[in-house]
């Protein structure tokens, strides 16, 4: 009897994977956007939608809407709600799923309507108890980390512009992202607060879109189009306790990344070294630091230093979200950092492909922190 | 700082506590100036914001303990952006996260002339604002 998720080690594959234009798509709504990228997801791996017997949605109201619009009647379907943390969770229990036969093929479709909806994250959309003191939306939660690094290790918003800087240069590579024109440490500084010390340039993006990610068993994924992308290792860890303060982490969620990343290699078989290329979950710019500490790429407190010079950068020592991730390619909450780790793999990247990417990883740091190792089949 | 809005014509324009069975002594001791959180009875527990049962040890026998209203400031941020109208006037505005020497955490404002000079790890005291006849806020100044 199975007893151990470590043996589901390389027993899951990403077959195929679709992505929508990001932008504002007033004109249609969550099941359109879906529907599209679903649509490209299973073109991309050559199955026939009547073989899809799986479905998870996330972000998306009515996972039975979802089905009909495809004409779909799957047997294992689960919806998500819309957190940014809820993507690498659904990776990781779609694979639980499909290795012990719950579904064969499935279909993870995200979308977001968030910008024609004129989603805000904050204010009366969002109510908390801390409301009359005026401290709302998630920005706000990042910005007290920020300034307690800050005043811990002496970090600087000019080495945390480093990461906004380094983003935007990939998404500059990236023909499909949203925000391309290169920006400087300057402008970082320059930008509009919003909740200080973190302005404008420190904030995701608010778009419209969707993504679809296909899964398979590894065996039935020798039979598709596309070289498999194996789901090697995984790792997650959760931190409720404080979570009445939001997405905040007195920490900086250290242990659970730590305690996430060393579970997720020590699964797949490989080391933190052997690591390609990085997706880590950018809602604000420092979660990309606390990521990096948390891993261990550089100790704590230096991430900082860790990222001056353009580390993150395609070409640099290590590339982190090369298409241009939340900050500056779109707001797909981890989705799309998700297709962009199989696109690596796979060599599908074009002026962004890091050369000889075999060993793919996400990160998303927060209340629920998950890791996920991709290697090539 | 409006300090009475029942004094003035315009009403109250910011975000005003839902009080619950469950939140409702904090803010009946608030209005009385005290500051208080949750305590267990039968592990001793402080805890803050009001739970149900004892995150701690599940019992449901708790009570309010009003704290000394001194803590240390844990982080702060400015807000340059206002989410509800009633804030516009106010921007930049300062929220702070306070740990209370009682031990839990919670957000709040930090005001008073020198909020400015707030730095990670400051000694802090509780103020209370009335904000209209049955809310008053606690707020936290530098020590
Ligand atoms: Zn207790």
């Amino acid at each position: 009897m199975m007893s151990d998720f470590q043996d589901l080690k390389n027993m899951v594959a990403v077959v195929g994977v679709g992505t929508t234009r990001y932008g504002s798509f007033p004109e249609t709504d969550e099941y359109g956007l879906g529907a599209e990228a679903f649509g490209k997801a299973i073109a991309d791996c050559g199955l026939d939608k009547s073989q899809i017997d799986g479905l998870l949605v996330n972000r998306i109201p009515s996972y039975a809407r979802m089905g009909e619009v495809l004409g779909i009647d799957p047997r294992w379907t689960i919806t998500l709600p819309a957190h940014g943390r809820m993507s690498g969770m659904a990776i990781i229990e779609a694979t639980a799923a499909l290795a012990t036969g719950r579904a064969k093929y499935a279909a993870l479709i995200y979308a977001n309507i968030g910008r024609s909806r004129r989603v805000n994250y904050g204010g009366d959309e969002s109510p908390n108890i801390w409301d009359p003191w005026g401290m709302t939306s998630p920005g706000a939660a990042h910005a007290m980390m920020f300034q307690r690094h800050m005043a811990m290790y002496g970090t600087t918003t000019r080495q945390l512009a480093e990461v906004s800087v380094a983003i935007r240069h990939n998404a500059g590579l990236n023909p499909d992202a949203v925000m391309r024109k290169p920006i400087t440490i300057d402008d970082h500084e320059e930008a509009r607060r919003i909740a200080a010390p973190l302005g404008l340039l420190d904030y995701c993006l608010i778009t419209d879109g969707a993504v679809c990610l296909i899964l398979t068993t590894a065996e039935r994924a020798r039979d598709l189009k596309k070289p498999p992308v194996l789901v090697s290792g995984v790792g997650g860890r959760d931190r409720f306790r404080q979570s009445a303060l939001g997405t905040f982490d007195l920490d900086f969620w250290h242990g659970p990344i730590r305690e996430s990343g060393e579970e997720s290699y020590r699964m797949a078989g490989v080391a933190r070294d052997d690591v390609d290329v990085l997706m880590s979950y950018d809602n604000f710019s420092p979660t990309v630091l606390f990521s990096l500490e948390g891993l261990g790429f550089c100790p704590r407190g230096e991430s900082g230093r860790f990222v001056e010079g353009g580390t993150l950068k395609v070409g640099g020592r290590l590339p982190t979200n090369t298409d241009g991730g939340h900050l500056s390619n779109s707001y797909m909450q981890g989705w799309a950092l998700n297709v962009e780790a199989v696109r690596q793999v796979r060599g599908e990247c074009g002026d962004r492909q890091v050369p000889g990417c075999e060993v793919a990883q996400y990160i998303a740091a927060t209340v629920c922190t998950r890791s996920i190792i991709y290697t090539r089949g | 700082m409006p300090s009475d809005s029942s004094t003035t014509a315009s009403p109250y324009a910011k975000p005003l506590p839902k009080p619950t069975p469950l939140t409702q002594p904090f803010w009946d001791l608030a209005r009385e100036g005290r500051l208080a959180v949750q305590a267990c009875r039968s592990c001793g527990d402080r805890h803050f914001p009001a739970s149900p049962v004892c995150p701690e040890c599940l019992s449901t026998d708790q009570e309010w303990q009003v704290v000394s209203g001194r803590g240390t400031l844990v982080s702060w941020v400015e807000f340059h952006r206002a989410y509800w109208d009633g804030f516009k006037a106010d921007l930049p505005y300062r929220v702070c996260l306070v740990q209370l020497e009682e031990g839990p955490l919670l957000y709040s404002n930090l005001v008073g002339a020198d909020a400015g000079e707030g730095r990670v790890g400051r000694p802090v005291s509780v103020v209370f604002e009335k904000v209209t006849e049955t809310v008053t806020l606690p707020k936290f100044v530098l020590a």
